[in-house]
């Protein structure tokens, strides 16, 4: 997956807070081509301000039509009232046929009616809307609570001696050096997202087959312990 | 809300941890003796060293100076790889606090527990650890011997005959034919030989796209067959003929002087012979006397044979239960050994046995496929808990995400494994 190989580090909440699921994740690099389509008018990244359209970083999560300072369509001002915030479901049927969403929107422009396209654009900007924290499919805004794990779990204090023979089995992928070229990169979590992580395989909330088997045959103190491990680790 | 952890874990977890005093001979720490610096051996030696901190005297005898993958030894047929990529020096173990000695284990006194060394003179241990890969077995392709590894290269040991296998399909005339003579179970690598179908298959599509493959196969079925085949009409129409069990693929006899390989009683003139026998434990694990047939019976627990509690013998060279014979299934068990070994001897924790693996294997670019279980330690042997194939028909998108996946795996068990 190329976005996590981007961003290595990872995952503070596995529950998709939007429909679309993770492994139809988009290309950012494709979608920075797809982008040419809405320069004319947006500008996303560093230093980048409002034009035609409003400037597009920090987008997820945001409610539709909020930038102070823009002068947004009347139509979109009401959608954003009545409670459309921007996340990837939404801004996929948004772009697929702005007027869909928000009737009298003043963005011209007939919608991307490939998928994939869609998906990479949507992967694209999501990028200026991270914390690298996250994973690409949740939003950058969330955060720990978003689980249902019994707070119980979440208290348990591993052994971090357990925890680095356990770390033997990760490590014949994951590098311990925290290197990550196709494998994402699990040293220096914080114990908490580890965990949380952890059960969201076990419980197959989070896609990956080889993770959710592994996952899925470690206990509750055993998954303690592995974070507690992958947290102290030195090297 | 916070749980005392040693109060959880002792009553929760069956830790096995060795009260007995440590195991010592004579005076000095314990000696821990490695034959054989691949996929088990090297991590058995660098997992003991770095976890036992000085505390155990750690030996590796290995008597090559770089080790040559066989893992991703098919994708430098392919042109993925290029040979460097596949060498790796033994420096970091040594960093690591190993002794590493290049020389051939010639003999083990398990009496006196000693090991020969072909350069003369012994080493003592208290625990002999044997990961020694496999041989072949004489005589299984009727017309094939070692002496006839030049002619018709097995490239199931990774290094020159890799790069002998390459030159061969490098000369490979116009429109010839690459015959394989694919191995009986169990043997090293279940996929192997069909990646290399594969590999071999996209070389000759950009190479010589009218060469043939052929292979013979003493196997009605074989490892992620759906998808090797799927791949095999999808990228390479009409270039492999797989010849199962069922259509004669076991009767096979070679003659490497004229080049010919006869299955099921025909004759085909080939351009290049890919002779892949029936396998073996390495010699030196018969010559510790802890083998029964071809194989070494181990207990899953720990490693350790059947023959003898104070030899252990890892990957390949063991018949352990459920799991295939691979870099990773060796690379798993040698952890599990490393743990219990150490608690053996210095009293440290043992924890419960856990094992795993998958391999990837390629079938042409960017189309990664992948199988894999989860494993468990029972009193017969070590056992299947779960596990997952790559499906037909996935997106090409998930295929290129697995081959980037076993690009990172690769980069992360020769670092486990070497340091
Ligand atoms: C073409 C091919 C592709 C493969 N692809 C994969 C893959 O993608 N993934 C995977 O997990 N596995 C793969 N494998 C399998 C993998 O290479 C083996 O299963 C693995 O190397 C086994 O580890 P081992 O420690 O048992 O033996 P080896 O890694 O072979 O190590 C044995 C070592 O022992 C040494 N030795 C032998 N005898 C002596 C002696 N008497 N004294 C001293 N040293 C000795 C040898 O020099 C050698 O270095 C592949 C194999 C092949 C052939």
């Amino acid at each position: 997956m190329p976005w996590l190989r981007q961003h290595g580090i990872a995952v503070v909440a596995f529950f998709l807070a939007t429909a679309v699921a993770a492994d139809e994740f988009g290309d950012p690099a494709a979608g920075e081509k797809v982008f040419r389509k809405c320069r004319a008018c947006h500008q996303v990244g560093e230093g980048a301000k409002h034009r035609i359209g409003p400037h597009l970083n920090g987008l997820f999560g945001r409610a539709a039509a909020s930038h102070e300072g823009f002068r947004y369509s009347k139509a979109l001002a009401r959608v954003g009232d009545s409670g459309l915030e921007w996340h990837a479901d939404t801004l996929d049927d948004f772009l697929e046929n702005p007027r869909s969403l928000a009737s009298g929107t003043r963005m011209s422009f007939p919608g991307l009616k490939k998928e994939k396209d869609r998906l990479d654009l949507i992967a694209y900007l999501r990028q200026f809307s991270d914390d690298p924290a996250d994973i690409p499919e949740a939003d950058p805004t969330a955060s720990p609570v978003d689980h249902d794990l019994d707070p119980a779990i979440l208290a348990l204090e591993g052994d971090p001696e357990y925890g680095e023979y356990l770390s033997s089995e990760c490590k014949t992928c994951h590098q311990a050096s925290g290197g990550d070229d196709g494998i994402p990169s699990i040293v220096f979590w914080p114990e908490e997202d580890f965990v949380i992580a952890m059960h969201a395989y076990k419980n197959k909330k989070r896609p990956h087959p080889v993770m959710q088997m592994l996952a899925g045959r470690l206990n509750t103190e055993e998954i303690a312990a592995l974070a507690a491990y992958f947290a102290t680790l030195e090297e | 809300m916070s749980f005392n952890r040693r109060a959880f874990l002792g009553t929760s977890v069956a830790l096995t941890a060795t009260l007995a005093a440590p195991m010592v001979r004579g005076q000095g720490k314990p000696r821990v003796v490695v034959v054989g610096g691949g996929a088990g051996g090297a991590t058995a030696a660098r997992y003991l060293a770095k976890d036992s901190k000085g505390a155990i005297d750690v030996t590796l005898i290995e008597p090559t100076r770089r080790y040559y993958t066989c893992f991703f030894s098919n994708l430098y047929l392919g042109g993925f790889k290029q040979m460097e990529d596949l060498g790796h020096s033994y420096g970091g173990l040594a960093a690591s606090g190993v002794n590493v000695v290049h020389d051939w284990a010639v003999g083990v006194d398990r009496d006196a527990k000693t090991v020969s060394l072909a350069g003369g003179g012994s080493l003592p241990y208290d625990k002999l650890i044997l990961s020694p890969g496999i041989d072949f077995v004489e005589g299984a392709v009727e017309g094939w011997d070692l002496s006839a590894q030049n002619a018709m290269p097995h490239a199931y040991k990774a290094g020159s005959q890799t790069e002998l296998l390459k030159a061969q399909l490098m000369a490979m005339p116009q429109g010839g034919t690459f015959a394989m003579v694919a191995p009986p179970n169990p043997y090293r690598c279940p996929p192997g030989p069909y990646e290399r179908v594969s590999m071999v298959a996209h070389f000759l599509k950009q190479n010589n796209p009218t060469a043939k493959i052929i292979v013979a196969d003493p196997k009605p079925k074989f490892s992620k067959m759906a998808l090797f085949q799927e791949g095999w009409a999808d990228h390479y129409e009409g270039m492999v003929d797989w010849i199962g069990e069922d259509f004669g693929g076991g009767n096979v006899s070679v003659d490497p002087g004229a080049m010919t390989v006869t299955i099921d009683g025909e004759v085909t003139k080939v351009d290049v012979a890919n002779v892949i026998p029936a396998m073996k434990a390495g010699r030196i694990a018969d010559m510790a006397g802890v083998t029964d047939g071809n194989w070494a019976p181990v207990n899953a627990a720990d490693m350790s044979t059947k023959a003898d509690p104070d030899v252990y013998v890892l990957g390949d060279a063991s018949s352990q239960g459920d799991m295939p014979k691979s870099g990773f299934s060796a690379n798993s068990q040698a952890k599990v050994c490393a743990n219990a070994v150490r608690g053996a001897l210095t009293g440290s924790k043992v924890f419960p046995a856990k094992f795993s693996n998958t391999c990837w294997s390629l079938i042409a670019t960017n189309d990664g496929v992948k199988v894999g279980a989860t494993y468990e330690a029972t009193p017969e042997k070590i056992a299947k808990v779960d596990g997952f194939i790559s499906q037909t028909g996935e997106s090409s998108d998930l295929r290129k995400a697995t081959y980037e996946e076993s690009e990172g795996w690769y980069t992360g068990i020769t670092s486990d494994m070497l340091g």
